[in-house]
């Protein structure tokens, strides 16, 4: 309408002025992330969690650039070693062979006498310097005894556990023995008991502890001027190493590689990718096709997660022994984009009939520039929240089937294949199961608790209580 | 209500074909003869195996031998157990399996009550506090740790003590059951117990609460006839995906604390290559599950006057 329709110079009626705006907000308006931004930024729990994923991140792909140890290299001399400062070592010649000692007259009584009965050995003594390659024992010889038994425990003995049997003497009249067996700088207590047929009751227990040593060979693997008697010091190992005597962090950054990247990160996002394609198709075009769709979902849905990725694994000719990543991957992604299609097809159904749409639709816009200029984008923040918590789950399957040993299987590291590994060993060195086992709680909770806080940011409609 | 039920199990007989189907054609995606590893060399084992599957017959007919085989419920003999047929192992060991998951079930659900109710309770006191972060706890660590861990400490305490309090590994009595059912049931518990304090909080908040204070019903009353009875039921629905979790979590725990159940011969069955009786139980793990969902749906579908069926109006 035009001042000139009111009739020039009409009294009481002039045209407005102009002005430039008409109302003000008072605050900067606010996009829809940089609100759920600020909404995230008060959730300490939430930002702490944050926190812990980037440095995650920062561990599996700047971590390696920075601790470069190559994390397939097993060094025998180091098995086992708790996390700590690098080993110190005295090198040392090759213990020569030990000879068995023997006594004389121990004949055990041919009708074999009640081993239980037996008399504990006395005399039980180290022979020479123990050192982490070699303690030998001897003791004196048990009538009546067809031989004997030696257990090592890192803890006094006590309830009738005597600890680890390390080896068994066959003959009454043979009474010492050596150890080699993956010893450490620290005490162990020794006990022998006489045998025949059955254990003697009573044990003879001494305490020995080893002193680190290396021999030369080993030790110039290290420093190529190592000389007999020097004490040198192994690199460092901050997580220790394992059965092998490869570096643990190493193996936990290459790990992380395939289990927080690969499977954990990579596998949501191909999943989420075919389920916003397939949800928006179904959630956009509707009718016969959205039905076939849908039902398909329930369909994948219904089958039994586990048992089909095992399935998957198997058919793509990865048994055991062969690590196969990309076989998890492609099962994973295979099965878990149903939640993600649900989604997004519930949220277009919606979104389909808001009034953005359809001012978009009466100015043109095709069902491909809607879907993806419209409808999807605005989708992303539900779809960013089924991200978060679908990480966690990657995490805990790839965990899960590797180790029952249908996952990744060692040579490879994941986090999963290592807990495998250590858990062997779990009672003699905790730290082979127990750091890969925290990463993955670690890890697992804080994606939940992010997932939360996202939630909670993103769409306040869906807040936890 | 009979037609909802037979329409559910219409389609998990669907799901179970694909099943098998997908299982058959793994297997035989899998590259190189079957029969060519040395676990099979036997003549005798080849011979029964060769004449049961025809195996040197085409694919389509190996296919339909399968099927056949599998609806009358027969899933063929091992390769790698002489003279063992998967039926026996399912029979041997099934029960064992069911027997550590009724248990593990039990703990889940007498746990996540007891403890969802505490929580309920003392809404936004310390002790709500606390289950939430063992909650969280439960949910975030792996089953194998809990199942490290429990092994770890009975192996502790079992030499504090002087005797043995129980089991470390190991199967027989009821003693050897209690820890692995205990483990196995951690991570569901813990998702009972937010479900369950979820529930119960927006059921504090209904008027028919209000009305039943009103009236001066003692506290225990309101608790136990009122609120407790209606905040259980979302539980129900969950039971389905929770037998499922324990389910296939049996076939950690069973590995771990060397129980003979079915879990872990599944296991050992894929690290041999042992292709019939992987088969085999994977159709019947399969079955299991697809009929527990169904199960469930329809209890609760019973015990919930609110729910209407959508297959009864349509």
């Amino acid at each position: 309408m035009r001042a000139a329709s009111f009739g020039e110079g009409a009294e009481g009626f002039a045209p407005a002025e102009r002005r430039a705006r008409v109302s003000r907000s008072a605050r900067p308006s606010l996009s829809y992330w940089a609100d759920a931004w600020i909404r995230l930024r008060r959730n300490r729990q939430a930002l702490l969690s944050l926190a812990i994923v980037i440095g995650l991140f920062l561990f599996a792909t700047v971590g390696p650039l920075l601790w470069r140890v190559d994390p397939a290299e097993p060094d025998l001399s180091r098995i086992s070693e708790p996390p700590g400062r690098g080993r110190r070592a005295t090198v040392l010649p090759d213990p020569p062979p030990m000879e068995d000692i023997l006594a004389k007259g121990v004949e055990p009584h041919p009708d074999g006498v009640d081993g239980a009965t037996l008399p504990a050995p006395s005399l039980l003594t180290i022979v020479g310097q123990p050192t982490t390659l070699s303690v030998r024992l001897r003791w004196s010889p048990v009538r009546g005894a067809a031989g004997y038994r030696v257990y090592r425990s890192p803890e006094p003995p006590g309830g009738g556990y005597l600890g680890l049997p390390v080896g068994e003497v066959k003959s009454g009249n043979t009474v010492s023995f050596e150890d080699t067996f993956a010893l450490r700088p620290r005490p162990y207590y020794y006990s022998v008991v006489a045998t025949n047929v059955s254990d003697s009751l009573r044990a003879s227990t001494l305490e020995a502890t080893p002193l680190s040593a290396v021999t030369l060979d080993a030790a110039r693997l290290v420093r190529p001027d190592a000389a007999l008697g020097q004490v040198i010091t192994f690199p460092v190992r901050p997580f220790g190493t394992d059965g092998l005597g490869r570096d643990l962090l190493a193996r936990m950054m290459a790990g992380a590689q395939v289990t927080l990247l690969t499977i954990g990160f990579v596998a949501p996002l191909l999943s989420i990718l075919v389920g916003v394609l397939i949800g928006g198709v179904a959630g956009y075009y509707g009718g016969r096709l959205d039905q076939w769709l849908m039902r398909f979902t329930d369909f994948v849905l219904s089958l039994p997660f586990i048992l089909f990725l095992i399935l998957v694994r198997v058919a793509l000719g990865s048994g055991p022994g062969r690590s196969d990543v990309t076989a998890l991957l492609v099962g994973l992604v295979a099965l878990s984009w149903t939640g993600e299609a649900r989604l997004v097809r519930g949220q277009i159904l919606q979104l389909r009939e808001t009034e953005f749409v359809e001012a978009a639709r009466l100015l043109g816009a095709g069902p491909a520039r809607l879907l993806a200029r419209h409808l999807l984008p605005n989708t992303l923040g539900v779809v960013l929240v089924a991200f978060t918590f679908a990480v966690p789950v990657s995490i805990f399957t790839e965990a899960f089937l590797s180790f029952v040993g249908m996952g990744v299987s060692p040579p490879r590291a994941s986090w999963g294949s290592m807990c495998l590994d250590g858990f062997g060993t779990l009672l003699t060195s905790p730290h082979e199961f127990v750091i890969p086992a925290l990463f993955i709680s670690v890890s697992v909770l804080a994606f939940n608790l992010l997932g939360d806080g996202l939630r909670d940011a993103l769409d306040p409609r869906l807040r936890s209580r | 209500m009979v037609r909802y039920t037979l329409k559910r199990l219409a389609t998990g007989l669907v799901t179970v074909y694909f099943i098998a189907t997908a299982t058959f054609v793994a297997m035989h995606a899998v590259p190189g003869d079957p029969l060519a590893g040395a676990k099979a060399r036997t003549a005798e084992i080849q011979r029964n195996l060769r004449r049961r599957y025809g195996l040197d017959r085409p694919v389509l007919v190996q296919y339909g031998v399968f099927l056949e085989n599998a609806v009358r419920g027969d899933f063929g003999i091992s390769f790698t157990q002489p003279n063992r047929s998967v039926n026996d192992i399912i029979r041997h060991h099934f029960p064992v399996s069911a027997e550590l998951g009724l248990l593990s079930l039990l703990f889940a659900t007498a746990g996540g009550i007891l403890f969802g109710a505490v929580t309920a309770r003392a809404h936004g006191r310390l002790a709500d506090r606390t289950v939430l972060f063992l909650v969280i706890l439960g949910i975030s660590v792996p089953s194998f740790a809990f199942a490290g861990l429990g092994q770890y400490l009975m192996v502790d305490l079992n030499r504090a003590v002087g005797f043995e309090v129980l089991p470390v590994a190991g199967w027989g009595s009821f003693r050897h059951m209690l820890m692995p059912a205990l483990v196995l049931g951690l991570g569901t518990m813990a998702f009972f117990t937010r479900l369950m304090r979820s529930s119960l909080l927006e059921v504090v908040h209904q008027d028919y609460i209000r009305t039943a204070r009103a009236k001066g019903l003692p506290w225990a009353r309101i608790f136990l006839a009122h609120e407790l009875r209606n905040a259980i039921l979302p539980m129900l629905s969950y039971l389905g995906p929770a037998i499922a979790a324990i389910t296939t979590g049996g076939f950690v725990v069973e590995t771990v604390f060397a129980i003979p159940g079915l879990g872990r011969y599944f296991v050992q069955a894929f690290q041999q290559l042992d292709y019939t009786v992987i088969m085999g139980l994977t159709v019947f793990y399969g079955s299991f599950l697809v009929l527990m969902v169904i199960a469930t749906d329809v209890v609760y579908a019973l015990v919930d006057p609110r729910i209407s069926l959508i297959g009864e109006r349509s």
